[in-house]
């Protein structure tokens, strides 16, 4: 990416090709330090052998991927059968991250494209609007949540008052509660990147199709969703990934009964269980799965770009 | 600005190079527990500054020691079995004898603990008991009975939030069925499995933090709980009882460690002398609302703690038990469990 933007840049580029290298340095040693380096330790450490109670033994072992696929039971001695437990809490994550994602972009869609159609001057406005709840701490934002969500809560009193329910519904400590959370916590990262798409837009090609006798429906879905599809792909990313690896909402929305893939990885570090090969290898895998979610975006995007 | 900025930064370095005179003490706690008055005397009377970070639980402490951070904390509050395990870890440094002047004020009972056998490496700090509090509003039965955890009646179900910790789930749990805490009996254990398995359909969360806040705003009917916090919540309005259930309930205490390359060593060793002196520790009680284990904290005290109901058992209660420490094969099935139960 950053070659490809040195190389459009033509003549401007030229003058700093000798310097180029040192100019990237700070970039590639912070990505060495922050990023290669914390993952690398990772890959590793998932495949040494567990110390008791936290910390592992510099010994190759792949007892960490093993309890990851295989059940040998209660004491772990019977026969090796697959291992339904991780995946389960896999498709869990998957599942949660990816209703919480669908709901972003249902909201954060006709937001964004309202936003982009106001007059230049309001944009901002409307923008501001949309950061707001952001400035406060996330913890407290899902703590918050809990307090709207809950059996005596404004929620329940509202709907309660104007007698569409009976009685109270119980949302926290469900599933919905889970995905309300995630979708409040992450909705900008949807609403941002396809504002930034459908402000791009250019208008006049609607008003052309409408011309030709598309209707509104036709245009909206040969001609504008196709537009500014690279900013839904760009949301749609931005809101499941950091869904998936979460565990504030599961944990004070969903109660913490069922672990979540970010559940899962703490305990194994911060729990009583202090396997580190475990987390790390659960961490790996997660992250092996990320990648592969995006390399099929990746892939999409760029036939539909060729 | 820049300027102004640098200035004001050498401003606040000067100051805390100023408070700082003679030292610094690093203290690694668990989160409300220590009121900032006891803090702000020791800094006052030893001219010491105090830093303080916080966990949340013990699991938590050890993973952050060994992860790295020992050598940057003098002292920090481990639970009884936690002191144990950090004994065997190697992570704790031996007071010797005579270097605490008040080592004395420590009562009998608590002078020679099996987890740390003739206070080696600590000096108690608080104790208490883990059972759970009830909502009278919801449920006016018996409730000194583990099965209101484990086997509820039909009132309290789905209303029922666990503490987010394995140890303390798992030993309630041997209590509920007889079972030793660090059982081998496969059947013992398969047992404790469905047992766990069954109960956890009654239950409507797992939460540690905020153990005391859903029984004072009512989103749990029962929560599995400390006795200072249930304290705690009905003072602030919840109409919780405290269960003492036949079958047992936990004992727990927590001890000031000295670490391991503790960086200010002698400022930890007046500081835990500083937390043996009666007038200090009691004001540590009277805030946490727990009991303290050293002699002649009476006249110091909060005068309702003497009948606070979570501090005197009433004669049915069960016995009070520590949580033990199992060895690897056996956490191993345990760790299991505990993730059959949240899977």
């Amino acid at each position: 990416m950053a070659g490809g933007a040195a190389t459009g840049g033509s003549s401007t580029s030229d003058t700093y090709a000798e310097a180029r290298t040192w100019l990237l340095l700070p970039a590639w040693v912070t990505l060495g330090i922050l990023v290669l380096a914390p993952v690398t330790m990772m890959l590793i450490y998932s495949f040494l052998t567990k110390e008791f109670r936290g910390g592992v033994i510099w010994e190759f072992s792949l007892s960490a991927y093993d309890q990851f696929f295989f059940d040998r039971g209660l004491f772990g001695d019977d026969p090796p059968r697959i291992e339904w437990t991780y995946i389960q809490i896999f498709w869990r994550s998957i599942w949660q991250a990816g209703a919480a994602t669908l709901l972003s972009l249902v909201i954060g869609f006709p937001t964004a494209y309202f936003i982009a159609t106001r007059a230049p001057a309001q944009r901002t406005f409307w923008l501001f609007l949309v950061t707001i709840p952001y400035w406060v701490n996330l913890l407290i934002r899902t703590v918050s949540m809990k307090f709207l969500l809950r059996d005596q809560g404004p929620l329940n009193e509202a709907l309660l008052g104007i007698g569409i329910i009976s009685e109270p519904l119980s949302i926290v400590n469900t599933n919905v509660a889970v995905q309300l959370g995630l979708f409040y916590s992450y909705l900008p990262f949807m609403v941002l990147p396809i504002y930034a798409a459908v402000e791009r837009y250019n208008f006049t090609l609607s008003e052309a199709a409408a011309d030709l006798y598309a209707s509104r429906w036709t245009v909206l879905r040969r001609i504008l969703l196709p537009s500014v599809k690279p900013g839904i792909i760009a949301g749609c990313i931005l809101v499941f990934v950091p869904s998936m690896g979460s565990f504030l909402a599961p944990d004070l929305l969903g109660g913490a009964k069922n672990f979540m893939i970010g559940s899962l990885i703490e305990e194994q570090f911060k729990g009583n269980a202090g396997n580190w090969p475990f987390g790390a290898a659960a961490s790996m895998i997660l992250l092996t799965l990320v990648l592969i979610i995006l390399l099929i975006f990746a892939r999409q995007q760029s036939k539909a770009e060729s | 600005m820049k300027k102004l900025m640098t200035t004001t930064a050498a401003a606040l370095a000067l100051t805390a190079g100023m408070a700082a005179a003679e030292g610094k003490l690093v203290v690694y706690h668990w989160f409300e527990y220590i009121p900032q008055e006891v803090l702000d005397k020791f800094r006052e009377q030893h001219d010491v500054e105090v830093v303080m970070d916080t966990y949340d639980s013990n699991e938590a402490l050890l993973a952050s020691l060994k992860a790295g951070a020992i050598g940057t904390y003098d002292v920090a509050v481990p639970g009884d079995y936690m002191v144990q395990i950090m004994a065997g870890e190697g992570l704790l440094d031996t007071i010797k004898d005579g270097e605490l002047a008040n080592k004395g004020n420590i009562l009998p009972q608590w002078a020679d603990p099996s987890f740390d056998p003739g206070r080696a490496h600590s000096i108690p700090y608080q104790w208490g008991s883990t059972s759970f509090a009830v909502n009278r509003d919801v449920f006016d039965g018996d409730i000194n009975t583990t099965d209101i955890l484990f086997n509820p009646p039909a009132d309290l179900s789905g209303k029922i939030n666990m503490l987010d910790s394995q140890g303390e789930v798992m030993a309630m749990a041997a209590l509920h069925m007889g079972i030793p805490q660090c059982s081998t009996d496969r059947d013992q254990l398969k047992a404790l499995n469905d047992m766990l398995q069954e109960a956890k359909v009654h239950w409507a969360s797992f939460n540690s933090d905020t153990a005391k806040e859903v029984l004072v705003s009512g989103d749990a009917a029962v929560g599995q709980i400390y006795d200072g916090f249930a304290a705690k919540a009905r003072e602030e309005g919840a109409n919780t009882e405290y269960a003492f259930p036949t079958q047992g309930y936990i004992v727990w205490m927590d001890n000031v460690v000295l670490l391991k390359d503790a960086p200010n060593r002698d400022n930890a060793l007046k500081f835990m002398d500083f937390l043996l002196e009666p007038e200090n520790i009691a004001a540590v009680t009277n805030y946490a609302r727990y009991v303290s284990g050293v002699d002649g904290v009476a006249p110091f005290l909060d005068p309702a703690l003497a009948t606070q109901p979570e501090s005197n058992p009433p004669a049915t209660a069960g016995e009070g038990v520590f949580i033990q420490v199992c060895d690897q094969a056996t956490q191993e099935v345990y760790d299991q469990i505990w993730t059959n139960l949240k899977k």
